[in-house]
């Protein structure tokens, strides 16, 4: 572990905390202007935040010591997942700590807490959310495993920089396998960040809810970090799919002009991303619940045919 | 002394006198529970110990000349059976201890009776482990079925628990038939039961092979595969909680063991498509166990089932091990083995873990239905956050145990690319997402089980005057928390102590591989291919919790108490203002999900009230499968039969003495022509 990889490791935190919600405001301006509405400022997510820290913290009577503590799991378990991934950098100093497999175990460490904090108040809508949640996490996980493991077969490891370095590097072919798992991952991401068509994240109808009816109970700052929380989420899997899909312009080296080029390269492919992301939105219709089984089911057969292929029809890296 | 030496003379006998004692004095619960079982837990720290030096140690042997005139017993103490030895140490210090604090609260059995018992079930599961030959081995098996059937069966004034102790005695008996076939199949004709004799066998032809079903079949019963896993959720629940515990953590084990020990050590393990059977049933076994386990209602049936999937996770890591193995790849072999072993340990934690909170659970509320359960934390607050701890690491989640390995696993399955054969490449592939399935569904089950007994609002009124656990039972799971962390830390240790055991079986570990980092970094392979730090991992979310903690706390209200005056108000309620704790979802409410997307595996039947109803019942029920399409024809097979065969029977003597002497005719006729 090396000093400029701790630098560029916190560095890469930092920036991915304080811009994450940047990201969403763009995704819900473009989405406004998609839809002939007129769109909310780009740092309204910031506004929104702020409002919210300031704001007194109002806990149901038998809320419980877990229901206090979950928010803070649940945004610390973020921010370690968005330093996991090889945003700007490859030369990262957590990355031998978590690999692709552990980035999914934490993923679903915060999904667990947040669906346990759901049904700790013990309304009828936190134990709906949790369970549709928990619906959605048995489901997406597998399929976003074998998205990783599709990968890992092309660069021989599982490790997220050495995935990214490898496919980076690599002379420009067109792999099969990495178009099915591309595929798998785009329908992973929508439902796993809460998104339509699995669900929708301005939804105001508490029965269509998922994501927004385990946190119905939460006020103030408690709320404003799992508003955040989910905002790091998004930008997470939004550089997870650039990483593995489009690494092009990732810094190998470390120094810090390619981090900058980088940086550069990264803020397209977010607006771009974000842009597409509004599209995808503003097209399709929320699925009814139990089309989600469906929708990933889909996405995990595509995501192990992605292996297959990788096993059966390509060779060498 | 050598190490074998102190397990015969101190853990054994000291185990048994403890038993005895306990008998002597059967009604005195403060000489037992406060003396004895302490006692008890005192000798499984010893035999820990000794157990972690004898992996390291050579193989140690005795002969005892117990039992039958001709027939010795024979000892032996490897690394493979220190290592299981060590298993049952650790969980059994925890387990006695919690039982001390246990069964005093209990009613029903007499306590000396069940101290006897306990102990006498521990001291036959450590000659399970020790003997070397197939006579000795079978003595101890019994044993161990038969006191643990009368543990099981100790509130015996139910007609249930009888039942399920029934169940529970047959099938562990229609197990040791085939464990004693395959002995003899092994021992030939020679009359020689050493399991060095058997080593001999001849390796090809057929022998092997069925002997090696044979042993499949028979130890699987007891550790409860697809199939013959039917007397798991009735027995579990019918044990007592410390009972439970022992059972699914350690004398599942002990099949284990047993199948480690006739397939690799006996049989030397050549052929690869033993390891595909194991593979296959032990995916089938996984995917059922949690589907099962997500939609019980009851907390232990819940648990019982997580076991039949974890036991599927340790077949299938076995079965990837034969297979690598019979190709050659020794590194992979042992990753796949390490992993398996690693996961005997970690679940022999997390489930006693949280089999014994549910013990706690039981004695607070007197409630096994997770229906009638909830809002805990409230009432017992330190049983429900060591319970957490169980109930993220029997998730598989990191920084705990769970996670560890089944991260080793995971990495075993996805380097398969070497393997010769073409169609196990494509076999792999979907296994591996088979065995991702069953992670991920074991978080949604785990979920279940914590939040519908500990959180929410409680659902029956004498929820809110349920006690918190005793000073014994709280050290007892005390004891499995911090070993389920600190597993889940410490991975490099734990590897290393697993080396010799896949040394012996395999040839190969995983040391040098792993020492190659240190001890906070997991690489088993290389640190290109895929490295993994708990210690990291745990470490910058402890630091990173608190900080995010103080500084929201610091920067936007300024104080930092931690149980800061937060104003309470009542939840929101949707404009809907007579909400009562029973429109939260039950536990079938809960898994209602899991029923629709699996529907086709359930044979889920279900009650609607009718409209009209004015005092309306909804019920439902999910059957295990199992019992209608393979037990009920065979009972009914077999009844057939004896109806057919009854006609023999007539209960006159002189009849009966006919019989004998046609048959003797016929015998006399059949040997002279």
């Amino acid at each position: 572990m090396t000093f400029t990889a701790l630098f560029t490791q916190l560095f890469a935190l930092f920036l991915a905390a304080l811009l994450a919600p940047a990201l969403t405001g763009w995704v819900n301006q473009c989405r406004a202007w998609l839809q002939n509405r007129s769109a909310p400022p780009l740092l309204m997510p910031y506004y929104t935040l702020h409002k919210l820290f300031h704001k007194e913290v109002l806990l149901a009577h038998n809320a419980s010591s877990l229901f206090r503590a979950a928010p803070y799991i649940v945004f610390s378990c973020m921010a370690l997942a968005a330093a996991i991934v090889p945003t700007l950098s490859t030369d990262l100093a957590f990355s031998p700590a978590a690999d692709a497999i552990a980035l999914v175990g934490l993923f679903s460490l915060a999904r667990v807490f947040i669906a346990l904090a759901g049904m700790d108040v013990g309304t009828a809508f936190g134990s709906l959310g949790a369970r549709r949640e928990m619906l959605i996490g048995f489901l997406a996980e597998p399929a976003l495993l074998m998205v990783f493991f599709a990968a890992s077969l092309i660069s021989q490891s599982t490790s997220l920089s050495t995935i990214v370095e490898t496919l980076g590097q690599r002379e420009f072919t067109i792999y099969p396998s990495l178009a099915f798992s591309a595929v798998a991952f785009a329908m992973v991401a929508l439902a796993e960040t809460a998104r339509i068509p699995v669900d929708n994240p301005a939804t105001h109808l508490e029965l269509t809810m998922i994501h927004e009816a385990m946190i119905l109970e939460y006020s103030g700052r408690h709320l404003a970090l799992i508003e955040w929380a989910g905002s790091l989420k998004l930008f997470t899997y939004f550089c997870l799919g650039i990483a593995l899909f489009f690494p092009v312009g990732i810094s190998l080296a470390g120094t810090p002009l390619s981090i900058a080029q980088a940086g550069f390269f990264m803020t397209l492919k977010l607006a771009a991303g974000g842009f597409l992301l509004a599209l995808v939105e503003t097209l399709s219709a929320k699925m009814r619940i139990f089309r989600a089984p469906e929708f990933l089911g889909t996405a995990f057969m595509l995501a192990v045919l992605a292996m297959l292929v990788r096993l059966l029809l390509e060779t060498g890296p | 002394m050598s190490i074998l030496d102190w397990i015969l003379i101190v853990i054994i006998p000291g185990w048994l006198l403890i038993g005895i004692i306990g008998i002597v004095f059967p009604y005195r619960p403060h000489l037992i529970y406060g003396l004895l079982f302490p006692s008890g837990a005192v000798l499984g720290v010893l035999l820990a110990v000794c157990a972690l030096s004898g992996i390291v140690a050579a193989p140690q042997t005795r002969v005892l000349s117990l039992g039958l005139p001709d027939l010795p017993f024979h000892l032996r103490l490897d690394t493979l059976s220190s290592f299981f030895l060590f298993l049952l140490g650790a969980a059994s210090t925890g387990i006695s201890i919690y039982a001390g604090g246990y069964f005093r609260r209990g009613k029903g059995a007499i306590p000396g009776l069940l101290c006897l018992l306990y102990h006498v079930f521990l001291v036959s599961m450590v000659c399970v482990m020790l003997t070397d030959d197939g006579y000795a081995f079978m003595i101890a098996w019994e044993t161990m079925a038969l006191s643990s059937f009368f543990l099981v069966t100790s509130d015996h004034r139910i007609a249930e628990i009888r039942r399920a102790g029934y169940l529970y005695l047959l099938i562990a008996h229609i197990g040791a038939v085939g464990i004693l076939l395959s002995f003899g199949l092994m021992a030939g004709n020679a009359g020689d039961y050493t399991f060095d004799a058997m080593r001999r066998f001849p390796e090809d032809g057929i022998w092997p092979a069925v002997a090696f079903l044979l042993a499949l079949f028979g130890f699987g019963a007891k550790a409860g595969i697809l199939p013959l896993h039917v007397w798991l959720p009735e027995a579990h629940p019918a044990a007592p909680s410390p009972v439970s515990a022992i059972m699914s953590g350690v004398m599942l084990k002990t099949a284990i063991y047993g199948l480690l020990r006739v397939s690799f050590d006996l049989l030397h393990a050549k052929y690869w498509w033993w390891g595909l059977l194991l593979l296959l049933i032990g995916l089938a076994t996984a995917v059922f166990g949690v589907i099962f386990s997500a939609v019980q209602t009851d907390m232990k049936r819940l648990l019982a089932y997580s076991s039949i999937e974890n036991i599927g996770i340790i077949l299938t890591g076995i079965g990837l091990t034969l297979i690598f193995k019979s190709f050659a790849l020794p590194h992979l072999a042992a990753l796949a083995l390490t992993a398996t072993l690693y996961h005997c340990l970690n679940h022999a934690y997390f489930k006693s873990l949280l089999f014994l909170c549910t013990g706690t659970v039981l004695h607070a509320t007197g409630e096994r239905n997770l229906g009638r359960l909830g809002g805990l934390m409230r009432s017992m607050p330190r049983v429900a956050w060591l319970a957490l701890v169980g109930m993220l690491a029997a998730a598989g989640l990191p920084p705990l145990n769970g996670f560890v390995s089944e991260w080793l696993m995971l990495q075993s399955f996805l380097f398969t690319s070497g393997l010769p054969q073409g169609y196990l490449h494509m076999l792999l592939p979907v296994s591996a997402a088979a065995f991702a399935l069953v992670a991920a569904l074991s978080g949604f089950a785990m979920v279940k089980f914590f939040g519908i007994i500990f959180l929410g609002q409680p659902r029956e009124e004498n929820l809110l005057h349920a006690h918190d656990a005793g000073r014994h039972e709280l050290l007892g799971l005390l004891w499995f928390a911090v070993g389920c962390v600190l597993l889940g830390l410490f991975p490099n240790l734990v590897i290393a102590m697993l080396d010799p055991v896949t040394r012996l079986l395999l040839g190969s570990g995983l040391r040098e591989a792993v020492a190659a980092n240190g001890w906070w970094l997991l690489a088993p392979i290389s640190q290109d291919r895929a490295s993994y730090s708990a210690a990291t991992f745990f470490v910058s979310l402890a630091l990173f919790i608190p900080f995010v903690f103080v500084v929201v706390r610091r920067f936007f209200h300024g104080n930092l108490d931690l149980y800061g005056n937060v104003k309470r108000v009542p939840a929101w309620d949707c404009g809907f203002p007579s909400q009562t704790a029973r429109m939260q979802d039950t536990a079938e409410g809960f898994s209602q999900p899991i029923r629709r997307v699996f529907s086709s595996f359930l044979r889920h039947t279900r009650q609607h009230p009718s409209p009209f109803d004015t005092n309306p019942v909804y019920r439902g029920s999910v059957e295990d499968p199992f019992w209608k399409w393979l037990y009920q024809p065979i009972v009914r097979l077999v009844e057939y039969g004896t109806n057919i065969v009854a006609f023999l029977q007539h209960g006159r003597i002189a009849i009966y003495l006919l019989y004998s002497f046609i048959t003797l005719l016929a015998l006399l006729m059949l040997t002279n022509g």
